[in-house]
């Protein structure tokens, strides 16, 4: 893939102004445009919207994590309520019921949905591609341990493997182990060791 | 405290949120949830009742019984009270 | 779509299933707007992310495996939306059929 045709976060664009227009996308058109004369909608809450979604990534999810990290009343307050932990930091997370759930020596999370691709969207954005396959969503329940390897994470034979699978309607975050060897960073040093993949339990921290 | 439970084995048409492959299985429940409009009403536009949710936690030895990766590993899924049987 | 033993094609978990593809991609604009529809419609108590849900497994298997993510969740909204009365099966049709003669890309496609 030649580098021209990669977004500035270095993954390709999908098809979109300059392509011929596809049934589905007439339809995405149509609807829109009949929601607005209808009056259910404005053009710039379909904007407004749109610019909400963009603005959530996985820095909101690791700011609360490295607040977690280096403030032990946060931290139990965002695993007895990890939304009204998410909101007392200024992140407007919508109606989303979220659970957080703690990595340790003992214990390592795994986040999955078997059923669709929920995800913790209105915290840390929109999924990554590989969350809703049907490999991911197969095989996460039954050999965790075959995936964190394929995602280059090991454990420690002596941690437990927890598997959470987003059935109904809660939503997760895996809050990581601190690394080691952080004593003397900042929150915000902190908060950019912290991949979105670590929040889902198929990545570890970044080491400092 | 940690209460027994077993899944429902029933296997009926139409949009739940009880994954297959937990049905008939044993666990014990994690936490109460709190209450939640049935999504096998919401799912057709239909009133829904709040129905009690409970995050129940299974060993993968009860999941996969001999083909588990990892016997001890556990997975925790949250299941509808009228999906549940106390043990 | 529904196997003898009444597990459906989405109820995915412990299938057999091959390696995680980690490719990644950026959304199109197209695919936004089908996600902001998704939460403003959900939000204003058009449909529940259950109907949504439910429109999408009843799809199935072949739709979810020769449809894009956002080209299905275009087509459980609108179903979702036929369904709640927002909209006839005429006005989509006869807006879907002006759309199409508007140009032959998305962007020249729009009403502006």
């Amino acid at each position: 893939m030649p580098h021209d045709h990669l977004s500035p976060s270095g993954h390709p664009y999908r098809k979109d102004n300059d392509h011929p227009l596809t049934y589905w996308q007439t339809m995405e058109i149509a609807v829109r445009e009949l929601l607005i004369e209808k009056g259910v909608l404005t053009p710039a809450e379909v904007t407004a919207q749109i610019e909400a979604m963009d603005a959530r990534s996985p820095a909101n999810g690791a700011a609360v994590v490295a607040r977690a990290w280096v403030d032990p009343d946060f931290k139990a307050r965002l695993l007895e309520d990890a939304s009204a932990a998410s909101r007392e930091m200024g992140f407007d997370i919508g109606p989303l019921h979220l659970i957080a759930v703690e990595n340790t020596k003992e214990i390592h999370n795994l986040i999955v949905c078997t059923l669709c691709s929920c995800y913790p969207r209105n915290l840390l954005g929109l999924p990554p591609d590989w969350y809703k396959t049907r490999a991911y969503r197969s095989r996460a329940v039954r050999e965790p341990r075959k995936i964190l390897e394929e995602f280059g994470v090991t454990l420690s034979d002596k941690t437990k493997i927890r598997v959470h699978d987003s059935t109904a309607d809660m939503r997760y975050i895996v809050l990581p182990a601190r690394p080691e060897g952080t004593d003397n960073m900042d929150e915000a040093e902190l908060a950019a060791l912290v991949t979105r993949d670590s929040m889902i339990g198929t990545g570890l921290p970044k080491q400092p | 405290m940690s209460e027994r439970v077993r899944v429902k084995a029933m296997m009926p048409p139409g949009h739940v949120r009880t994954p297959a492959y937990l049905r008939g299985k044993e666990g014990v429940i994690e936490r109460a949830l709190g209450h939640f409009r049935n999504p096998e009403q919401l799912a057709y536009g239909l009133p829904a009742e709040e129905k009690p949710l409970y995050r129940v936690r299974f060993t993968m030895a009860e999941v996969w019984g001999e083909q588990a990766e990892c016997p001890t590993d556990t997975l925790d899924a949250e299941i509808y009270a009228h999906w549940l049987e106390r043990l | 779509m529904t196997e003898e033993t009444g597990k459906r094609w989405h109820d995915m978990g412990g299938t057999p299933a091959g390696p995680i593809c980690q490719d990644d991609h950026d959304f199109a604009l197209w695919e936004k707007r089908v996600d902001a529809l998704m939460v403003l419609c959900g939000g204003k108590g058009l449909f529940t992310v259950d109907g949504l849900r439910r429109a999408l497994e009843d799809m199935g298997e072949e739709a979810f495996e020769s449809m894009s993510y956002y080209e299905r969740w275009i087509a459980a909204i609108n179903q979702n939306l036929l369904e709640s009365g927002t909209y006839t099966i005429e006005e989509l049709g006869a807006r879907m059929d002006e759309i199409t003669r508007r140009g032959p890309t998305y962007g020249e496609a729009q009403d502006v």
